[in-house]
């Protein structure tokens, strides 16, 4: 019994060194999962497969690096995704880090041995307007017009200079939106602004943490698609081919999951015993 | 003066967007470009105040000694570290771009150190999760059972420990079931709360009913 109570006021230190260990182990592990592929992911692939090449893909880097764990590995197998079917993607950002994080994207892309000898050119295959202040209002500003709104790149370029832009006034010129969100101002806003106003298609690349909050729209059309944390990035991955730190990364969070749920069971056993003798005590 | 001005403003810009969004043809549409940009310069404007802010606040404490102190020596080092790199040796608007110091010190000690103080996260949640997670009550049984199996059907070995039932019937299919129905009902309902009181507090700011924007009881 002595032992129950113990587990009831177990220290929190030792439940930290058993998630460490979950987490840091699975790295050095070479373990084969099988990723089941949700509709969700499914259905914002296929948007991506549906477009033809040399469409316009809006990406929207809403987060920064607290959720670049999560939201990165997702960017990176959309903007491969979009430079092997040859669609061209510009990018923002309504958070400050958002465009930096498309950056280390771009750059861990252009690392790989593919991209070597045909590496997207800048203001052509792909173009980085940077981030503007305003929140949702620089979705609506956007409705209106997009030059308005992102005058210059982040260069500083201007935008009549940029070929990519060319053309290009407002939503109805783009073919697809894909946002990237980790909270506000993202998918939602979007969502709200882009989609119900301005009639955009869009699909989302959410954290696990936001992407319950979004489902509705998934379930209206409002959304089309919905990658959510690091097993949407994981499913995105296996679709596209590709194992990169989405795929490398779940077997961190198996691990991690099946400790937090031993713990759960653990612990209501242990509640169930103390209050038992509890009760016994009080009969 | 100081209270009518600002609720004014507040009230022509309110009804323009609101006007505009069912008729967004002229002169509406003019109007609702003009205040959006006027709305994106003073949000520019906020970012500036915010950081002169927080620098403000953190010299004030590290003249007075307050409680924590060092800490706000960090903050102002960090910030005047990033900020010197950035305008000074980074290119000038070319301060993004990979290989700039702006980006090195983005890269090697701003992304750790937000991933690391977010990572920590996961720890406490588990910590919580063992503590909270009890089925002390029916409404706890319930969250505590979607909890269970979102958590196992969410990751691959959910599957795989269910395996041996049919497909369709395994963990994986358990938590869409879970997401897509009563979690999606929820969410349902809580967005149309949210909605219906952000709907009634704008009207009520608009039409100056509620008087607490400028600052009054």
């Amino acid at each position: 019994m002595e032992f129950f109570e113990k587990l009831m006021s177990i220290d929190r230190r030792v439940i930290f060194l058993f998630v460490g260990a979950a987490l840091i182990v699975p790295l050095f592990l070479d373990i084969e999962q099988k990723i089941e592929i949700t509709p969700e992911v499914q259905t914002l692939y296929d948007a991506f497969m549906e477009l033809p090449p040399g469409s316009k893909v809006l990406m929207t880097f809403d987060y920064d690096p607290p959720s670049a764990p999560e939201l990165q590995p997702q960017a990176i197998t959309a903007l491969r995704l979009c430079f092997d079917r040859n669609l061209k993607v510009i990018i923002i950002g309504l958070w400050p880090m958002g465009p930096m994080q498309a950056n280390l994207a771009l750059e861990t892309i252009f690392i790989e041995k593919k991209y070597l000898d045909r590496e997207p050119i800048y203001g052509v295959d792909y173009v980085n307007l940077g981030y503007s202040p305003g929140n949702e209002l620089v979705i609506q500003r956007m409705g209106s017009s997009i030059p308005s709104t992102f005058p210059r790149d982040f260069r500083g370029t201007p935008i009549e200079e940029i070929p990519l832009m060319q053309g290009i006034v407002n939503f109805s010129n783009l073919d697809f939106i894909l946002n990237l969100s980790a909270g506000y101002p993202g998918t939602v806003e979007w969502v709200q602004f882009a989609v119900d106003r301005f009639h955009a298609t869009m699909g989302a690349c959410n954290t696990a943490v936001q992407a319950p909050l979004v489902y509705p729209y998934v379930h209206t059309g409002q959304l089309t698609g919905l990658s959510g944390g690091m097993k949407g990035a994981a499913e995105f991955e296996v679709l596209t081919g590709f194992t990169g730190k989405g795929t490398k990364f779940m077997l961190s969070q198996s691990f991690a999951h099946i400790i937090v749920v031993l713990f759960i069971i653990i612990g209501n056993i242990a509640y169930f015993v103390t209050r038992g003798r509890e009760k016994e005590k009080i009969g | 003066m100081r209270r009518q001005i600002p609720l004014l403003l507040t009230a022509i810009v309110g009804f323009v967007y609101i006007i505009q969004f069912f008729i967004p043809h002229r002169p509406f549409n003019i109007f609702e470009h003009l205040f959006t940009d006027w709305f994106l310069i003073i949000a520019a404007c906020a970012i500036w105040l915010g950081v002169l802010n927080l620098l403000k606040l953190s010299l004030e404490k590290v003249y007075k000694r307050g409680k924590d102190w060092p800490y706000s020596v960090v903050t102002v080092a960090g910030f005047l570290l990033i900020t010197i790199a950035g305008f000074f040796f980074s290119g000038g608007r070319q301060f993004q771009n990979p290989g700039t110091p702006f980006d090195y010190i983005y890269v090697n000690i701003f992304t750790p150190l937000s991933a690391t103080m977010f990572a920590l996260l996961a720890f406490f949640v588990a910590s919580a999760s063992y503590r909270a997670f009890r089925a002390r009550t029916r409404e706890a049984t319930l969250l505590l059972l979607a909890g269970f199996f979102v958590m196992l059907g969410r990751v691959p070995v959910g599957d795989l420990i269910t395996q041996w039932l049919p497909v369709g019937y395994r963990l994986s299919n358990l938590t869409d079931w879970i997401m897509n129905v009563p979690q999606t009902a929820g969410q349902r309902a809580i967005m149309i709360g949210i909605a219906l009181g952000i709907m009634s507090t704008s009207l009520r700011v608009i039409l100056g009913i509620e008087r607490t924007i400028t600052g009054g009881e």
